[in-house]
């Protein structure tokens, strides 16, 4: 063949290669990966438990599906519905007064006030220690006979004449797991709103002030309107942290005296481990599903963007 | 409306000391720039002006009434922020009217003012939109129209213009200018832009390092300015200044002699070194004075700007001469033009401490 007659012509290419020309199955594979971890780790774990919670399976025997059983059973169990019932109270009270007390501090911190930062950096102490060191240092806070709390009162103040029995009565108790996750989760929501709070332009605030806004004026027409979006994320966190908890609970009380403390965490795994009951503890688990998925809801419509937020920001 | 009296204000922030004795007194209606570079406390003193920044020393007084202890919703003044300061999750209309509804104000009072002040800045169509919403210029509109609702005695502006692009900042100019001129309320104006604080002030203000360095109106400080710092600011392109001394009855750097101004006796200030201030359109091409080399020929039609060298004399700062002539040049860069200046108008300050000397 001389170069007069040369033709370009190029060879039909491989099925492999045709095969990864197509955009479908380039999606998969590429998808593959990070799918199959997600499925591995994710899911399963979670699938598993929801579908011990339509077993009986104990400890060592496997179950058999019984449907609805186990949820039938449980509307009728006393300690299950006040453990429900504490989850609830526990994580409104706790959240409420995180969030007032959170504030507070974080409108505190946003002053110019001396040695700023060192005090910010303390206010996260709590938050630093390992959940279950602090449990147990108020275990000791509440102890009947070593307590702190009470030593001040009775022996130094002279106001009582008998030691305070935190955890040995149901309401004493609640109180005082509150108290103890208030204590933990301030600095959460502290700091999470200083950083909100910053993010607030110092010249609105001035301008305000021009305007002839009063302290409490410019918190309300300003501040909380400008911090509700982080506000919501914020909140929404912490309903879910406080609405899980197990750790404070578990080491301060175990969920007594006599059940009166158990949150639907410690009941579920009450139930499943030391109890041997791992269906009846998974249905317990599964049951809290509804309330977190109504949570995150709340917070997806509470956080998307509001008519303010839109449009560009080209200052 | 209402006068504003600044007198011997000095303010500092720990032992720093940012302004040293500022007096400057502002009359009934007139619009005054506070002009310098950046650092020299010109928006600090606006800012004691509306009661954001505490007055260390001195006095200020709006009106008859010396308000240094007064808080700043009293002081009768409105403010525009140089990034406006806007509510962002208020309606132009809720921004415009927030004063008037903190000041619990009858809802009829306030439409009626909000609506006026929209009407003056063209505003109308977007009461309902929020800041995000709109452009640059029409939230620096939201801001005067937030300042114009109050009726204020003084209107107070922080570089209002420096975050619009070229061409808005030149709308925006003619467009505040044209409101004071409407709405005749007394008016400071900070600004580091000396174009903006000539073509529109009624007296400029300029400041440097904590002091006023001259306060006159903008012609007078271009025509005759008091120092060398303010013949440097003021214009664009700035003055060219020549180093040298004097010598009999001329000016002399180096190998070249320039004329002294008019009614000034060199004899007595023989040998001292002194800076020659001549601008740029005062150089005369007449084919006789000094040589100059040509670098670079701007041609703009109305008039012809040329950057040239001059070989023997010793220039200021710059090493190079802007020369602005009427004239179409036709020389070539490397070329020479002989350049005289015109005596009458040329500038002479002490080279040590920098005062005007004619």
């Amino acid at each position: 063949m001389d170069a007069s007659t040369w033709a370009p012509s190029r060879a039909r290419p491989s099925w492999l290669a045709r095969l990864f020309d197509n955009r479908i199955f380039l999606i998969c594979i590429c998808l593959f990966p990070a799918a199959g971890l997600l499925l591995a780790f994710l899911t399963y774990p979670l699938g598993l438990g929801i579908w011990l919670a339509f077993t009986d399976t104990q400890i060592g025997r496997n179950g058999h599906w019984i449907g609805l059983e186990n949820f039938q059973y449980l509307i009728t169990d006393r300690v299950f519905i006040t453990a429900v019932w504490n989850t609830m109270f526990y994580t409104a009270v706790a959240t409420v007064i995180k969030f007032a007390l959170g504030l507070w501090l974080a409108l505190l911190l946003n002053e110019h006030i001396p040695f700023k930062s060192v005090l910010r950096a303390i206010i996260l102490l709590p938050y630093i220690v390992p959940t279950v060191l602090s449990a147990i240092a108020f275990w000791w806070i509440y102890d009947p006979q070593f307590s702190i709390i009470s030593y001040v009162l009775v022996n130094v103040l002279h106001w009582r004449d008998t030691y305070v029995d935190f955890l040995g009565t149901p309401w004493a108790a609640r109180w005082s797991l509150i108290a103890a996750n208030v204590w933990r989760g301030i600095p959460f929501v502290a700091i999470t709103l200083l950083a909100g709070l910053q993010t607030i332009s110092p010249s609105l605030y001035e301008a305000a002030l021009l305007d002839g806004a009063t302290g409490w004026q410019k918190f309300r027409y300003i501040t909380s309107p400008l911090l509700m979006p982080i506000l919501a994320i914020v909140m929404t966190f912490s309903v879910l942290f406080t609405f899980t908890d197990f750790q404070l609970v578990y080491a301060i009380t175990r969920g007594g005296p006599i059940n009166s403390t158990h949150l639907m965490a410690t009941l579920a795994f009450q139930r499943a481990i030391p109890g041997a009951q791992l269906g009846e503890g998974s249905a317990i688990a599964v049951a809290m599903i509804p309330f977190l998925i109504f949570a995150t809801l709340f917070s997806y419509f509470a956080l998307s963007r509001r008519k303010w937020q839109q449009g560009s920001d080209n200052d | 409306m209402a006068t504003v009296s600044i007198r011997d204000v000095r303010k500092a922030f720990g032992s720093t000391e940012v302004l040293h004795g500022v007096s400057v007194d502002v009359a009934d209606g007139e619009f005054v720039i506070l002009v310098g570079p950046s650092g020299c406390g010109k928006s600090t003193l606006l800012r004691m002006i509306a009661g954001l920044e505490n007055i260390t020393r001195g006095a200020i007084a709006i009106g008859e009434r010396v308000v240094n202890n007064v808080a700043p919703k009293e002081r009768d003044i409105a403010m525009v922020f140089q990034n406006y300061a806007l509510y962002p999750h208020m309606t132009v209309r809720e921004n415009m009217a927030f004063s008037l509804m903190l000041a619990k104000a009858p809802k009829e009072v306030i439409e009626a003012k909000v609506g006026r002040a929209a009407d003056i800045l063209g505003l109308a169509p977007y009461l309902a939109r929020y800041p995000r919403q709109l452009s640059g210029g029409q939230r620096q509109r939201v801001a005067m129209g937030r300042a114009i609702v109050r009726d204020p005695q003084v209107f107070l502006f922080d570089e209002p213009l420096s975050n619009l692009d070229a061409k808005l900042r030149v709308q925006m100019r003619a467009e505040i200018k044209d409101l004071h001129q409407r709405l005749g309320t007394t008016t400071v104006y900070v600004t580091h832009d000396q174009i903006e604080a000539m073509t529109m002030a009624d007296k400029i203000v300029v400041m440097n390092g904590g002091n006023v360095e001259q306060f006159g109106a903008p012609l007078e400080l271009y025509d005759r300015p008091v120092n060398l710092f303010v013949a440097g600011f003021i214009g664009s392109p700035a003055m060219n200044f020549v180093r040298g001394q004097v010598e009999g009855e001329v000016f002399r750097s180096g190998a070249v002699a320039l004329p002294l101004p008019p009614g000034l006796r060199g004899a007595a200030m023989a040998g001292r070194p002194v800076v020659y201030g001549i601008r740029p359109e005062h150089w005369r091409l007449d084919g006789q004075g000094i040589a100059a080399t040509v670098q670079v020929v701007e041609p703009t039609g109305s008039e012809t700007q040329v950057i040239c060298t001059l070989s023997d004399a010793r220039m200021l700062g710059e090493t190079r001469m802007i020369c602005a002539f009427r004239e179409r040049i036709t020389e070539r860069p490397g070329q020479e033009l002989r350049i005289s200046p015109d005596p009458a108008v040329v500038h002479l300050f002490d080279e040590a401490s920098g005062a005007r000397l004619n």
